[in-house]
């Protein structure tokens, strides 16, 4: 068995808005100069260290695990997992 | 013989007391308020199922989500399929939700805080448990108070929601429009509460139980007692 690194990155969909993202832009990085960026979404990102047999193993554990415990509640987010070194 | 409810306590419910206060002080009905981890051995001896408001689990990961995997919740859900009555409020709809009785989720409010105040809801429709004694459109003045309350559905969820008479009340206007100024937290389509299919089982976003008594509202109504009322009526209609 080996350690592995996930990074689970919760996001909200789409069609949801996102006021804290709207808010860091407008107000944060447009006001000061950045007025090249044109979209800000937030999110939450989980920092998972795991022991499994490989990195494919490590990745479905990560899965099933954020799937049966609704880590992300699928109506309303978006989940991507990372591996990560 | 008066009605007979349990409410779930669970580690950081807060408004547990207030709702027992309005259920058996206010409605004269038997109430016991019981530890989450006892709860589970006597829920189907009472007449409904309360989850009250609060941060349970300090509303870690997302408000209701811990509390939804308690072993209480298990069977909060066996009983809610079989036509038990389960009423969710705030805290309570959230677990609800991510229990997977009710559709949709609660997101943070669109104002970015924690939002305390009084809203009027329109009851949408009169056949859940917690209106019938109400008339559509009927404007009750209720109280919100939470940082998580921004419903959201996809497009199809909100169609299926709608075709099935399953929105409850929405938050509106004074003159009782659906604005965005009746919307204290940027729900969709400004839906404060929804039922399941069936009806048994209600969610609901503001406090019925802080606007149960005349006393505790600025224009001397008592709305909240209402959906109290529409519970009984429930119970003894069978």
């Amino acid at each position: 068995m080996a350690k592995f690194n996930a990074e689970v990155i919760i996001e909200g969909k789409k069609n949801a808005r996102d006021p804290e993202g709207e808010t860091i832009m407008r107000d944060l990085m447009i006001k000061h100069g950045y007025d090249m960026v044109s979209s800000v979404r937030s999110g939450k990102i989980l920092k998972i260290t795991l022991e499994a047999k490989n990195e494919k193993e490590a990745e479905d554990i990560c899965w099933n695990m954020v799937n049966e415990l609704r880590i992300y509640n699928p109506v309303a987010h978006v989940c991507t997992i990372k591996m990560v070194k | 013989m008066p009605m007979r409810v349990i409410v779930v306590q669970f580690s950081g419910s807060t408004c547990d007391r207030d709702l027992v206060y309005a259920m058996k002080d206010v409605m004269g009905w038997e109430v016991d308020l019981v530890w989450y981890k006892e709860a589970q051995k006597h829920l189907e001896s009472y007449d409904a199922i309360f989850l009250p408001g609060g941060f349970t689990y300090g509303d870690h990961l997302r408000a209701g989500i811990i509390a939804a995997y308690t072993p209480v919740m298990d069977k909060v859900k066996e009983l809610a399929k079989e036509g038990f009555p389960v009423f969710g409020i705030c805290n309570g709809f959230q677990i609800l939700v991510e229990s997977g009785l009710l559709t949709g989720a609660l997101i943070g409010n669109d104002t970015l805080r924690f939002s305390c105040k009084w809203t009027n809801l329109r009851v949408e429709t009169t056949r859940s448990a917690a209106t019938n004694v109400a008339k559509k459109g009927d404007i009750w003045k209720v109280p919100i108070a939470h940082g998580e309350g921004r419903y959201f559905l996809d497009e199809k969820g909100l169609k299926e929601l709608n075709e099935n008479d399953q929105v409850v009340w929405r938050y509106v206007s004074d003159d009782g429009k659906i604005t965005a100024e009746g919307n204290p937290n940027g729900s969709i389509e400004n839906i404060a509460g929804i039922c399941n299919l069936e009806g048994n089982v209600v969610g609901l976003m503001p406090h019925p139980e802080r606007a149960s008594e005349s006393i505790l509202s600025p224009w001397g109504s008592d709305h909240g007692k209402l959906y109290f009322q529409s519970l009984e009526n429930y119970f003894r209609r069978g």
